[in-house]
Formats: C-alpha cells, structure tokens, sequence
C-alpha cells in the first residue's frame, strides 16, 4: 500500500513539472479570453461555461468573433467542429496508448484532450498512469479557467510585456517536449520537420479553413510515416 | 446577446465528441498493423504543424525575441532536458529582450 502511494506521489510530481509550463501557456491566454468576452458584453457566467465547459482555445476566441459578426449559432458550433476536429486524431492516438487504462475514466479523460496536454502525454517515456494523465489535465483546465475568470473581473491585471512574453510559453513547451524524441531519433525530426513544412504552405495557400490544415497535416505526415517505418525496419535510419 | 447558452452547449457537444469517440469506438480493439503504425506518427506530425509556421508569430512585434527564446528552450532541453527550465527560461529571455 505505501508503496504503491509512493509511486502515485511520484507520478502526480512528475506531472505538476509538466503541467506548469501548460499553466503559464493557458492562464495569460485565458485572460485575453476574458477580457475580450467582457468587452463583448457576455456575462460572467456564460463567459465562465464557455472555458469550462467547451475547454478549446482558439474555438472560443472564434466563436467570439463571429458572434460579434452576427454569425448565427449554427455556423458557429460548424465551425466549432471543424477548428476542434484534429482532437479527433490526437485521442485516437491517446486511446491506443492508453488502452485499458483509461477504463470508465475515459470519458473524463477524452474531455481534457487539448493540443498541450496531448503532445506532453505522447512525448512522456513509458506507460501513463491515470494520475499522471489527470494531473496534467488538471493543470491545464485549472489555468484554463482561472485565467478566464481572472481576465474577466480583473481585467489586464498582467504587465503587458509580461503577457507578450508568455506568447511564448506553449511553442516552447512544445519543442521541449519533443526534444528527448529528436536525439534518439531522425526519422521523428523528418516528420516533424515535413509537417511544419507542409502545414507552413498550406497556411500560406489559405484555402482551408481554421484547423484544418493542421488535419491535412497530421493525416498526410502520419500516413507516409506509416509506411516509412515499415519500409525502414531493419534498416539504418539515415532521416 | 440571449441564449448564449445553447450555443456554449452546441460547441461544447461538437468538442467533446471527437475528443470521445476514439476512446469508445478505437481502445484496446485489435486494428491493423499499417493502422496501428498510422497512429503512432500522429504525434510528430502533430507537434511540426502545431510548432510551424504559428510559433513565427507568436508575438508578433518581436520575431527575434520568440527565436532567441526558442533557441534557450532548444540548448536548455538539450543539456538538461524537463520541460520547466526550457519553458520558464524561454519566457525570460523574451521578456528580458523586450524590455531592452
């Protein structure tokens, strides 16, 4: 029993390291969100559901927008779709990873599924622990929606250079969790590497809507990874 | 703006339902092995198109500061890998170069 206590410590310490960094991305974020609902006119409470409830950056300050544009509800939640649809991907990759693990948790855990949490959990040597998982998603809608509500009734309570720096936060937070991956490995820096590539063009090109290039990246990169792999067993890596 | 509420809860729906539907529908089934090896690249491609071109923008006044601190992340993950010093450290070093 104590030490299987030990082990959850160890595990909930591990994941507090790596949910700091997603608080100190999320929480100025969250109180731009804030701070622009308020000044849309939405009331605390409806501004507090959409952090807690929808839990999807970039969807949130979307769907503000075009509220203000007049869009009605229905294009709206569509676009909601489309922009949070590559969560699909990243809990297909999730749920084979976590397997039986995530048991009837799992509908706790598919929810907490963002970008940040999602790539720190795949980069994570090893097998996930549920308290690892739930820490980590705890950090991350913990600074979520204090920030929001932060933003709200406190207003820009941050320095601003302080604020613009932590712009920062989530691209590094990113690159460090891949890191470790890249040493060991060239094939995961050519994947890498070509998505950005690819994703950088089709932005460029702008004919797809928000989030979807990210998509056509994902499922292009992966799907030549797939059969680069097989192709390369036995074989050097020469990425 | 009335109802905001029934828009929260269409969005939240659309959100949680992609985020759910693997873990019901994929779990521990057996699947194919090019599926299974289609899966495991999800995260590299993921992080290269999250990563790139967005994080050239990120503060959009200060390109420069945002590679100096992407730079810190790379040395500091590098030598003494974690996620806290990359991440704090990156944030600094921008915050120090804008108030230069």
């Amino acid at each position: 029993m104590r030490s299987r206590c030990e082990i959850m410590t160890e595990m909930a310490r591990k994941a507090v390291k790596a949910g700091i960094p997603i608080f100190i991305g999320y929480f100025p974020a969250a109180v731009a969100f804030g701070i622009l609902a308020k000044g849309y006119d939405v009331s605390l409470l409806e501004t507090f559901l959409f952090s807690a409830v929808v839990f999807a950056g970039a969807s949130q300050f979307i769907a503000l927008n075009l509220l203000v544009s007049g869009v009605g509800y229905m294009g709206i939640i569509l676009t909601t779709l489309l922009v949070n649809f590559r969560h699909f991907l990243m809990s297909a990759y999730l749920s084979r990873r976590m397997g039986a693990l995530a048991g009837k948790y799992k509908f706790l855990m598919a929810f907490g599924v963002t970008d940040e949490v999602f790539s720190v959990l795949s980069f994570t040597p090893g097998s996930l622990s549920k308290t690892f998982v739930f820490v980590l998603q705890v950090s991350a809608y913990t600074g979520w929606v204090s920030g929001t509500l932060a933003g709200y009734i406190l207003g820009g309570f941050l320095p601003q250079v302080l604020t613009q720096s932590m712009g920062i936060a989530l691209y590094s937070l990113l690159l460090a969790v891949l890191l470790p991956e890249l040493k060991k490995s060239c094939r995961i820096l050519l994947l890498t590497i070509s998505s950005g590539i690819l994703n950088t063009v089709l932005v460029k090109m702008a004919i797809l809507p928000d989030g979807w290039t990210i998509i056509v990246c994902i499922v292009v990169i992966a799907l030549a990874g797939a059969f680069f792999i097989e192709d390369e067993l036995g074989d050097s890596v020469d990425g | 703006m009335d109802n905001l509420i029934f828009l929260i809860a269409g969005m939240a729906a659309v959100t949680y339902g992609p985020r759910l539907a693997p873990f019901l529908f994929l779990g521990d089934r057996k699947i194919p092995g090019r599926v299974d090896a289609f899966l495991k690249c999800i995260p590299a491609a993921a992080i290269g198109a999250l990563i790139i071109p967005g994080v050239f923008n990120a503060i959009p006044e200060a390109p420069v500061a945002v590679l100096c601190g992407m730079a810190f992340t790379i040395i500091a993950g590098l030598w003494k890998g974690g996620v806290i010093v990359p991440v704090i450290g990156s944030v600094l070093v921008v915050y120090f170069i804008l108030l230069l």
